[in-house]
Parts: structure tokens; C-alpha cells; sequence
């Protein structure tokens, strides 16, 4: 019999509907992360006018003291936050997960508060307590808290949970079966820490590691406000291209600033193929006894750290409410009459709203469709891949890095999509790709929970995979894609680095304004007005939370047994 | 010595698969395979895991197209169609359940369009719910039913269309020993009762025997042997089919003149090596129920005595390990003339298998 022919399947409308999804987010993600990242690269080799001048730019960089000078701060200022970070979480995490401390859920929440403040609400605390007119400037010994001190101290608030929640997750799925059979073989308890407990926290430690560095190196809020004199990386890139107009050195800091967080993505990879996975679906989960010796110090610890965090937001938002610091404590609403310092007055706080809002809504869907047809759609093929290495790529790009990228990209003249620059729909596309990456892990997460046959059994139903999607894919993964959401919208609401390049006269947003009303000297106008978006992401953090369980209850009924 | 006859169903043919390869990469998963299937007609696809039967299984369906070859249903070139252009039910080996929806809306999911006005598929979820049983479970999610339940609503989901094709995907192997032979024997009878043309694939050969019209035996991306349950047992066309189908003791030997077998110094003969010529190398296989001991074997010319290394308990039967010249055979004695025998370790016995009962082939 004669060879046949080669088959060539038939793509039914299923297959084409997943293709198509895919090259919309092949282009979404090459269109407002890919290329903007290459231009910026591309800049960097340019003068003023375009011309190609090979190393020059970075050649003027090495050899501007100032500019080394600045590179050093930040890896030294990042480090030391980092070691006192990891290990203040770790045990804070552990006392979570691995104790039997009482108010958990208090803890919990409590360390969550600082993710929904912007970063510039805790240096203004520290500037009502210890800056020139602090009440607790003596503890200082003569040291100034604009600088070093300040950032550490600020960074140690602003990263804490981002650590201490990757480390709860690392340290909440223990095997109790490995305890156990330690227990058995008369195994210590400092050796079941350093054989059992530690090894499985390995990656959880290495990603807190990795993402507080990352965070401080490329924070650029509390430099701003907080560091004083000390010049550090993303101050610098500020002053290169706002203030001095340099866009090729700036295109050049960012390349630089790029390069811790390239460094920490790819040390993060390395630690995630060396972990093997902690629960096989034998695993007992492990349950802690009570023992006073652990749980006793663990609680003092707990207790200590939301003293800390509650105190510390609780100074910004008396500060605000304090009419002349600290001379004339009345409380008084003057500081939120916004219009009297800022043009913009509440309608910054209105558009971070809208803002947050609109990147949550089309983020959230964005990210879950996208997410959806890479885990289920054609998996050969380069595109797959690309969009996968696209939307992981975001993790590794600081937002002021992005910010820069953007502003060069979509303010060349040549570029069709220029009319975007300085509208509100820039600042919803850059907040969505700068948070793009733990979002789409949520969801990738979610989505692989689900069994692999779901599509294959309604294909074999005659049930149009979008109707599959939408009857049984969405309401299983509701949780997650609220979860999404509120990240999105949280975020956007307090970033400063991304959109700090990017904001026009009509579209600025409440975190710029925070920074606008510090730089002029209103600094109670400018807690206040940070106060306003801790306020808003609170309440819609409680609302998730209410509503959560509501949902919960609504759709997913089939979970109780 | 592949079974021509045996490889084409008896009745009238409803599926043919002629020439399918499937390669991922540079792994080949099926070599051109070839085989069809009769109307109403239940095959098993049977082998190793990794043997190719689940890929040519999800060939068949079009969830992985084949890479050449080609796949007609009813008449119809299917080859390249997507799955929802085909006409199958399919039961996945982890049921693929919806879990938000309770098990009246996992049988109905399929049921929608023209075809299906809501009070016609009403009426048909719940003849299926009654067809399986689960009256009282229409109400309840999947997680709030057993293995064996979940089983039957995926089984119910697939048949709901009334496809002229179920497919099977491992479906038993998530289930305990006892659930799994009450519901083999259940989807066995659903499937006479619909007639409905069915493959299913599995790597038990208790459970292919038992329940299939014909078997396909598979290793190595390649068909081994079609034929009945019970041709594919006394008669297995491969050195691989007689170790992978039923029990068996097995050893090297050397073909002997006038139809015997030479392994050490024990010869015994063996009508499968007759045309095979003198001082060739052949693999034999021998079933336990097939060797005789003590009494039983003194009618045989040719019985020779042997060592006992070990006896297993079974229940109905007792295994008997013997060791004869270095060669370890197994033999079968009903539990209850056991003490008949008086066997005991290191005891010797007189043992014979009967020349036709020997399977062998050429190896090497």
C-alpha cells in the first residue's frame, strides 16, 4: 500500500477562536510591553537627535560620579533592607503557619495594611515622628532621617507584607507525615527546623529575597520624599528626565535599574527549578501543637510588629487631621480641602479611582482570557511560548523602567499610537502591564486547577468552548478573579513609578499628587491625601471581603461536601 | 500467525482505521496501525501504559489528530474533522465532571440547540438518570458522590447525544477493586442494551476479557493481536501478548527435533515449535491451570519430576512455584485438593503440560 498522505487536521471553530485570542494577546503584550522595552533600549545607544553613538551614553554614565554614586546607595540601602526584612518576616510567617498564637486573622490583616497605602504614606509618618520638626527626633542620637535611615526604615513598612506573604504561603503546605516520621526517628526540634522546615521554605525565602530587593531598588516614592539629599537610582532617572530633559541617560539608569531585577528574576527561576514540590496528594497537612516555649515569643514578636505597622499609619493619618505640626495639634479638616494646595484637588483622588478602576476591569479581563488560551488553547508552536515569556516578563521590569519606556515610545513622533501620550487610557495600559505578571500567575494558577478534559468533554458534547468558559471556567475561578481585581485596582491606586513619567495636566493622578504637595512643603495636605487612598483601598478590600463570601456562597455551593 | 479472520469484526464494519501513525516531535507513538470495528461491536484497545492505545484512542476522537493514515466512521472520512464536528461520547479516565454543576446538569450539558427544546431534554436526563440509577443523586455535585456514582454520570453525560460511537478512556481505573467489576459488568450491559458501537482502553486484562467482543493488544505504538478474548488468550500471536494476557511461567529453550522443547536437561513437547526448524532459539510460556501434578500427570508421556520452591495461597487455588533444571514454571491446584497432594517446600512432585498446551516462539 502507498504511503499516505500526510493528515492535516481541520481547525474547528473552537481552535480558531483560541488562535485568534491569542494572536489579539501576541500583540497586546509586544504592542505595550515589548516594543516600548526594545525602544528603550534602542535609546539608549542614541544622542539627543537620533544619531547612533554606540557605548557613548553609557561611557558619560560610568564616569559621572554622582550617577556610580547613586547605583552604589541603592544596592547598599536595597541589601540592608532586605536583611532586615527576610528575617523579620520569616518569623512573623512562621508564627502564622506554624503556631498556635492566638488572633491569627488579626495578624493577618494587619500585615496586609501596608500594601494598601502608597509607598509615600509611611516616610511621611516618619517624617511627622522624627523629621526636623518630629516629636521623636532626640531617639535619632543627631542623625538625620532624610536619607539612609529614612528609606531603610520606610522600605522595612512598605515591603514587609509583600516578604511576609510569600513566606506564609512557602511555610502553610508542610507535609505532617515528614514531621512525624522525624518525631519518630528521635529526630530534635532545631534539626526537624533546619531538615524539614527550612529546606521547604528555600524558594519562599529566595522570592522575598528577591522581590524586597527588587522593591527598594526600584521604589521611587520614598526616595523622593524621604531621602533628602541621598541620590539613589530612581530618583535619578527622575531628575535626568524631568528635570534635566536627558532622555538617552535616562534610558541608560533604566537599563541599569533593570538589571537588579533581570539579576533576581532569573535567581528566582533558578530556585524554582530546584524546588521540589512540598504536598503530593498523599500529604497530611501539618497541624502545630500548642507549646508555650515557641508560642509565647512568637505572639510578643506578632504583637510588636502590628504595634509597629498600626502606629505607623496611625501617625500619618492623626498627622494629617493635626492642624500645625507640631505646634498647634487641634484636629481640623483643613488638610483635605485638597483645592487649596493642589489645582487638581479631589479630582486626583477621582481619577486614581476611575484609573484603578478601568485597569481592573479590563485588566482583570485581559489577564484571564489571556491566561485561559495559553493553558488551554494550542499549546505548540513559538507564539504560545512568547506570550508566556511576554507575560512573565513584567516581574522583571521596574514601573519606573516601564514609565520611561513608555514615555519614549509613545512620545516619538514617528509612533501612530502617539495620541495615547498623556491620556487616561496610557496610565490604565501602563498600570496593567507593570502589574501584569502576579496576576496572570493567579490565574494561571487557578486555571490549572480545573481538569485538563473540560474542553475536550464539551467538544465531544457539540458545546462551543465559550460557552464552557463562560457556564463553568469563570464561576469556578471567581475567587481567583476577584482577587485579581482588587489587586489591580489596589495597585493602581498607590503606584507612583509607573505613572510618574506619564500623568498631563488633566489625567494626574492622587499618588502624584501626594508627591506634588511634598515636594511644595504641604506635607499634612499630602499625608491627607494619602490617607484618602489608604481610605478607598480599604474600603474595597472590606467590600471584597463581604462580598467574597457572598459570591462564595452563591457560586460555589458545589465546593461543600 | 496474526488471526486474519479474528482481525475483522463480524457484522457489518462502522469504524476503520487504516494506516494512523501519530508522531509528537521525534517520538513515534503509533506505527501505522490498522484495524476496524463492527457495528455495536465492543473492543477493547488493551497494553502497557505508553503503549499507544490511549493516543490512538483520542486519534479516533480527533482530540490529537493522527499525523498520516486515515479514520472513516459510518462511511465517513473523519481524519482531520475537529471533535465537535465528529460523533462520540466520550468517558475520560478522570470523568472530566463539571464540578459547579449538579449531576442533572452534567448529563444535560450536550443537550441544547434545535435538536433539544427544554422539555425534550428534561425527559431525556431523566431517562438517563434512571437508565444508571442515580434518581436520588439528580440534586447532588460531583464531589458530593462516590467514584463509582461520578463514573456513571459520565458515562450517562457521554451517551446523552445517543452518539453512534462511546469511547472509554480508562474508565474503572479510578475505582476500587469490587465498584469496578459491578460497574464493568454494568457498562457492558447498557452498551448491549443501546447497542451502541464502543472502544474502550484499558491496561487490566482482567477487565478487557472479561467484558469485550474483540481485543486489541497493543505495545510499542504497534498492534500486537486482534482477535476474541478468548483467541487472544489460548492463542496469543506474540511472545508479548502470552506474557501480557493471563498469567504464565516462562523460560528460554532450544528447539528440539519432532515438535520438543530443550531448556537444561528438562525436554518436554511442544506442538507450537513443529514447523520451526532444529536448534532455533524460542521463548515458551506456560498457564499454571495448564500443568499437571502428582497423579494427574502420570498419564502424560513425558512427565518428569520437579522441586517445589513455594506455594501462595489464593483462595479458589493455590499457586504452586516449581523448579525444574533451573527453569521455574508455575502451576494452578485448586485450594480444596491441596491436601491431596502433600505438597511442602523443597518436597518433590511428578509434573507434565500437555504438548498442545505450550506456546512458543521463535527468539533472538
Amino acid at each position: 500500500m502507498a504511503e499516505l498522505a500526510l493528515v492535516r487536521p481541520r481547525a474547528g471553530r473552537d481552535q480558531r477562536i483560541m488562535q485568534g485570542a491569542l494572536l489579539l494577546a501576541a500583540g497586546f503584550l509586544a504592542l505595550f510591553l515589548l516594543l516600548p522595552l526594545a525602544w528603550l533600549l534602542v535609546r539608549a545607544f542614541q544622542d539627543a537627535e537620533g544619531a547612533f553613538v554606540g557605548l557613548a551614553n553609557f561611557a558619560a554614565y560610568v564616569t559621572t560620579p554622582a550617577l556610580a554614586a547613586s547605583a552604589w546607595n541603592s544596592l547598599w540601602v536595597a541589601a540592608l533592607t532586605t536583611l532586615l526584612v527576610v528575617p523579620l518576616a520569616f518569623c512573623f510567617a512562621y508564627a502564622l503557619t506554624r503556631s498556635r498564637i492566638p488572633g491569627k486573622p488579626f495578624f493577618r490583616a494587619v500585615m496586609l495594611l501596608p500594601v494598601l497605602a502608597p509607598s509615600l504614606l509611611p516616610a511621611l509618618a516618619l517624617i511627622y515622628l522624627f523629621g526636623n520638626q518630629g516629636m521623636l527626633r532626640g531617639w535619632l542620637l543627631g542623625h538625620s532621617i532624610y536619607g539612609p535611615i529614612g528609606i531603610v526604615l520606610a522600605q522595612v513598612f512598605y515591603c514587609f507584607p509583600h516578604a511576609a506573604l510569600i513566606l506564609s504561603v512557602a511555610l502553610a503546605g508542610a507535609d505532617g507525615r515528614l514531621y512525624e516520621a522525624a518525631a519518630a526517628l528521635k529526630v530534635g526540634r532545631w534539626r526537624m527546623f533546619t531538615t524539614i522546615t527550612l529546606p521547604s521554605a528555600t524558594y519562599g525565602l529566595v522570592s522575598a529575597a528577591v522581590v524586597v530587593f527588587t522593591l527598594v531598588v526600584t521604589d521611587f516614592g520614598i526616595a523622593k520624599v524621604i531621602g533628602g539629599q541621598f541620590p539613589v537610582l530612581a530618583t535619578e532617572v527622575y531628575k535626568q528626565v524631568v528635570g534635566q530633559q536627558n532622555f538617552n541617560m535616562g534610558a541608560v539608569v533604566g537599563i541599569v535599574l533593570l538589571l537588579p531585577a533581570v539579576g533576581g528574576f532569573l535567581l528566582e527561576r533558578w530556585a524554582q527549578g530546584r524546588q521540589a514540590g512540598v504536598l503530593s496528594g498523599r500529604s497530611v497537612l501539618y497541624a502545630p501543637a500548642a507549646r508555650l516555649a515557641r508560642d509565647v515569643p512568637l505572639l510578643l514578636l506578632c504583637l510588636a510588629v502590628a504595634v509597629a505597622l498600626l502606629s505607623l499609619v496611625g501617625i500619618a493619618v492623626w498627622g494629617s487631621a493635626i492642624r500645625f505640626w507640631p505646634y498647634n495639634l487641634t484636629l481640623t479638616w483643613a488638610n483635605y480641602d485638597f483645592g487649596r494646595f493642589d489645582s487638581a484637588g479631589w479630582d486626583a483622588l477621582l481619577l486614581s479611582v476611575r484609573m484603578a478602576g478601568l485597569t481592573a476591569l479590563f485588566g482583570t479581563a485581559i489577564v484571564f482570557l489571556v491566561a485561559y488560551v495559553l493553558e488551554r488553547g494550542v499549546a505548540s508552536g513559538p507564539l504560545p511560548a512568547l506570550v508566556r515569556f511576554a507575560a512573565s516578563m513584567p516581574l522583571a521590569v521596574p514601573g519606573l523602567v516601564l514609565g520611561l519606556a513608555y514615555i519614549l515610545f509613545f512620545n516619538e513622533p514617528l509612533n501612530p499610537l502617539g495620541f495615547l501620550y498623556g491620556t487616561l487610557a496610557i496610565l490604565v495600559l501602563n498600570s496593567l502591564v507593570h502589574f501584569y505578571t502576579v496576576c496572570h500567575l493567579t490565574a494561571v494558577t487557578a486555571i490549572r486547577q480545573l481538569d485538563p478534559e473540560f474542553e475536550s468533554a464539551s467538544a465531544s458534547l457539540k458545546v462551543p468552548v465559550w460557552l464552557t468558559f463562560w457556564r463553568v471556567t469563570l464561576p469556578i475561578c471567581l475567587p481567583a478573579i476577584l482577587e485579581i481585581l482588587v489587586y489591580l485596582f489596589v495597585n493602581a491606586m498607590t503606584t507612583v513609578s509607573a505613572v510618574i513619567f506619564l500623568y498631563g495636566p488633566d489625567t494626574k493622578p492622587a499618588s502624584i499628587a501626594v508627591v506634588h504637595m511634598d515636594e511644595a512643603g504641604q506635607s499634612s495636605a499630602a499625608a491627607a491625601m494619602a490617607c484618602t487612598i489608604l481610605a478607598v483601598n480599604l474600603g474595597l478590600k472590606l467590600l471584597h471581603l463581604a462580598m467574597g463570601s457572598a459570591i462564595e456562597r452563591w457560586t460555589q455551593g458545589w465546593r461543600r461536601r | 500467525m496474526l488471526d486474519l479472520l479474528a482481525a475483522r469484526p463480524p457484522g457489518p464494519t462502522y469504524l476503520t482505521v487504516e494506516h494512523v501513525s501519530k508522531r509528537f516531535g521525534g517520538f513515534t507513538a503509533l506505527h501505522d496501525v490498522s484495524l476496524s470495528v463492527g457495528a455495536g461491536e465492543f473492543v477493547s484497545f488493551l497494553g502497557p501504559s505508553g503503549c499507544g492505545k490511549t493516543t490512538l484512542l483520542r486519534a479516533i476522537a480527533g482530540l490529537d489528530m493522527a499525523s498520516s493514515g486515515r479514520v472513516t466512521q459510518a462511511g465517513r472520512d473523519i481524519t482531520a474533522l475537529p471533535p465537535a464536528e465528529r460523533d462520540f461520547g466520550i468517558v475520560f479516565q478522570s470523568y472530566a465532571l463539571f464540578p459547579n454543576l449538579n449531576v442533572a446538569g452534567n448529563i444535560g450539558y450536550g443537550l441544547r440547540g434545535a435538536e433539544w427544546p427544554r422539555e425534550k431534554a428534561r425527559a431525556r436526563v431523566a431517562e438517563l438518570i434512571a437508565t444508571v440509577g442515580l434518581e436520588e443523586h439528580a440534586q447532588k455535585y460531583p464531589s458530593q458522590l462516590s467514584g463509582g456514582q461520578q463514573q456513571r454520570v459520565a458515562l450517562a453525560r457521554a451517551l446523552a447525544n445517543r452518539p453512534g460511537l462511546l469511547l472509554l478512556d480508562e474508565p474503572l481505573s479510578a475505582l476500587d477493586a469490587i465498584v469496578r467489576q459491578r460497574l464493568r459488568t454494568e457498562i457492558r450491559a447498557v452498551q448491549k442494551a443501546l447497542g451502541v458501537t464502543t472502544i474502550m482502553v484499558t491496561h487490566d486484562q482482567e477487565e478487557a476479557l472479561s467484558i469485550s467482543d474483540r481485543i486489541v493488544v497493543m505495545n510499542a505504538g504497534r498492534i500486537e493481536q486482534i482477535g476474541s478474548p478468548e483467541t487472544v488468550y489460548r492463542n496469543p500471536a506474540s511472545a508479548f501478548v502470552a506474557s501480557f494476557v493471563g498469567r504464565s511461567g516462562s523460560f528460554d529453550a532450544t528447539v528440539e527435533p519432532l515438535g520438543r522443547l530443550r531448556a537444561g536437561n528438562m525436554s518436554l513437547g511442544a506442538d507450537a515449535v513443529a514447523s520451526l526448524p532444529a536448534g532455533a532459539a524460542a521463548r515458551a510460556f506456560i498457564r499454571p491451570e495448564d500443568v499437571k501434578l502428582g497423579p494427574a500427570a502420570e498419564a502424560y508421556p513425558g512427565a518428569f519430576m520437579a522441586i517445589v520452591g513455594g506455594i501462595e495461597f489464593l483462595g479458589p487455588v493455590c499457586r504452586i512455584h516449581l523448579l525444574v533444571e533451573g527453569v521455574t514454571l508455575e502451576a494452578d491446584v485448586p485450594s480444596d485438593q491441596m491436601a491431596g497432594l502433600n505438597l511442602a517446600n523443597t518436597a518433590r512432585v511428578l509434573v507434565a503440560v500437555p504438548a498442545d498446551k505450550v506456546m512458543a516462539y521463535p527468539h533472538g
